[in-house]
């Protein structure tokens, strides 16, 4: 979309991110609290997983430092995806108050001005943590490097990323069919993060099927673990499923794409 | 009396108007329900069928009656008082003849009941359809249940109370709402049952913090874990809880009174 845009776009989008950044550093108080926080609350996510394993040796057949390693993926790929496009759960609100109108009038592209209207600073602090805990677990877990294990390990965070923003993205357009979608796509996105955080092996049923393989979020963190570890996947898959993240995460971009064009042609304004 | 009837009933009927929401809301927590279930589950059977105390059964209506909780003692998102008092509405409340809290608190109750006939039934009814649920024996249980999952209400309404006035001092609360969020999310027994966690810390929790008071309370006294006279500790601890919050809420609504000055135009 960006190639339609006009010339002087760029200083368009660049505005809009410094008056968010300008607007945020306002309440000073409350800025410190948000970044602390956020700090903490990754965190919180890899305690659970610790907590867990207080009571139980293994979890679905992995063992603490392997169950860390997925977290970690999972954790540090989401983190980039909500800093990246995050803001975009914001939409229904745009859409329900009639400021969505304001949006298309603008000689910028739709997508990124509702990505841009609000950077949440707090939201590098989480991608720090992703790597943190990612080293952490890397550290207990045995590993025999080879290149493409190394270049999995970089490149699986950011194709995870790609497939939840490409969730995010399709999951924002519900608004234009249900002006009070609410959280329902949150089942989808914070729920994909959750999904992807433990091995698929604990989940069961159509209900895995439909998570781990149907919005692809076992490729975010599990199937790449198993590649880097050199472990045959418990569920039964061929070996190159542990390979096939970045296949899965593009053709999920590219649905996502899709979803979004038809959403823009159906809306019509709330009229509030 | 009256007035708070009358403030309950309109809190539940502007809720039971957001029908959508409604839904979108129960489906959510449905899907979460079975992502904690099937992983609470896989520590249960990794661990021997028990864990810190809880059968496989007990740990199934933790997670789904706590999903359907969560939007009862509603956990996120309220800041309806803070939004107030950034565009200066809150004057409006300020001149009425009727007690600021106890006002706020008779519509959250209005509230809490409109999700506890709507949000509350849909995961629990789920979870008992497709897993194998825990009920409790004794029928004093259920009442037990009921008491402590109103005065967890209170609870709950005690902490997001005073979080929202904290906007008459900073205006932009977001960083408050970040570090309740932190504590009603992870020290409330929301991402694991807080036995898993060691006693000292158990301790720290329960009786240092209100968040377990607000959640982890009364799904403990539904699944009947531990004797009788530890349930009706939990009670107790819970009643303490919530007196102390509402005394400190009118406490601090006095002070922020004195301290208001209308924004905007």
């Amino acid at each position: 979309m960006a190639e339609h845009d006009p010339p002087g776009a760029l200083a368009g989008y660049r505005q809009l991110l410094a008056a968010q950044v300008r607007s945020q550093l306002q309440y000073r108080v409350s800025f410190v609290m948000d970044i602390l926080g956020n700090l903490v609350l990754t965190l919180v996510d890899v305690a659970t997983v610790v907590v867990l394993f207080r009571v139980t040796p293994v979890l679905g057949g992995f063992s603490l430092p392997e169950a860390l390693l997925i977290s970690g993926l999972a954790n540090l790929s989401f983190a980039l995806c909500d800093l990246s496009v995050g803001n975009i759960d914001t939409m229904r609100l745009y859409i329900r108050t009639g400021r969505f109108d304001a949006v298309l009038a603008r000689p910028l592209s739709v997508l990124l001005q509702l990505i841009c209207g609000d950077l949440a600073l707090r939201r590098f602090g989480r991608v720090a943590q992703g790597v943190v805990v990612l080293v952490i677990a890397l550290n207990l877990v045995p590993v025999r490097w080879t290149f493409a294990r190394a270049a999995l390990l970089v490149l699986a965070p950011l194709f995870g990323a790609v497939l939840f923003a490409s969730i995010f993205v399709a999951g924002s357009t519900v608004a234009f069919w249900f002006i009070e979608s609410g959280e329902f796509a949150n089942s989808f996105t914070y729920g994909g993060r959750d999904f992807s955080a433990y091995p698929a092996t604990v989940y069961a049923g159509w209900f895995r099927k439909a998570f781990a393989y149907g919005l692809g979020f076992a490729f975010v963190a599990y199937y790449p673990a198993l590649a880097i570890l050199g472990k045959p996947d418990p569920l039964g898959g061929p070996r190159l499923l542990s390979w096939s993240s970045p296949v899965v995460a593009l053709a999920a971009a590219g649905v996502a794409a899709l979803i979004w064009r038809t959403g823009i042609r159906h809306y019509r304004s709330t009229g509030s | 009396m009256g007035a708070a009837w009358a403030l309950a009933g309109a809190g539940f009927r502007r809720y039971s108007t957001y029908r959508q929401a409604t839904v979108a809301g129960a489906f959510t927590n449905t899907v979460f329900g079975f992502l904690r279930c099937y992983v609470i589950l896989g520590v249960a059977a990794a661990a021997g069928g028990t864990a810190a105390g809880y059968r496989g059964s007990q740990l199934v209506t933790y997670v789904w009656v706590g999903q359907g909780l969560l939007a009862v003692v509603q956990m996120w998102g309220w800041t309806d008082l803070a939004d107030r008092i950034r565009t200066g509405d809150v004057q409006s409340d300020l001149l009425r003849p009727v007690n600021t809290v106890a006002s706020y608190l008779a519509t959250d109750l209005g509230r809490a009941g409109h999700a506890a006939l709507t949000r509350f039934v849909v995961p629990t009814v789920v979870g008992a359809l497709c897993f194998g649920m825990y009920f409790p024996h004794a029928p004093l249980g259920y009442l037990a249940f009921l008491v402590s999952a109103l005065v967890a209400v209170v609870v709950s309404f005690g902490v997001r109370y005073l979080v929202n006035l904290t906007a008459f001092w900073l205006l932009d609360i977001r960083g408050v709402i970040t570090l309740w969020q932190l504590g009603s999310n992870a020290l409330s027994g929301l991402y694991f049952p807080l036995a898993f966690l060691p006693g000292w810390a158990q301790g720290v929790l329960w009786l240092g913090t209100p968040f377990p008071a607000a959640f982890q309370a009364p799904i403990d006294i539904l699944v009947e874990r531990g004797s009788v006279a530890h349930r009706s500790l939990l009670l107790l601890d819970q009643g303490c809880w919530a007196a102390l919050l509402i005394g400190a809420c009118l406490l601090v609504q006095r002070r922020a009174e004195r301290k208001l000055v209308v924004q905007g135009g």
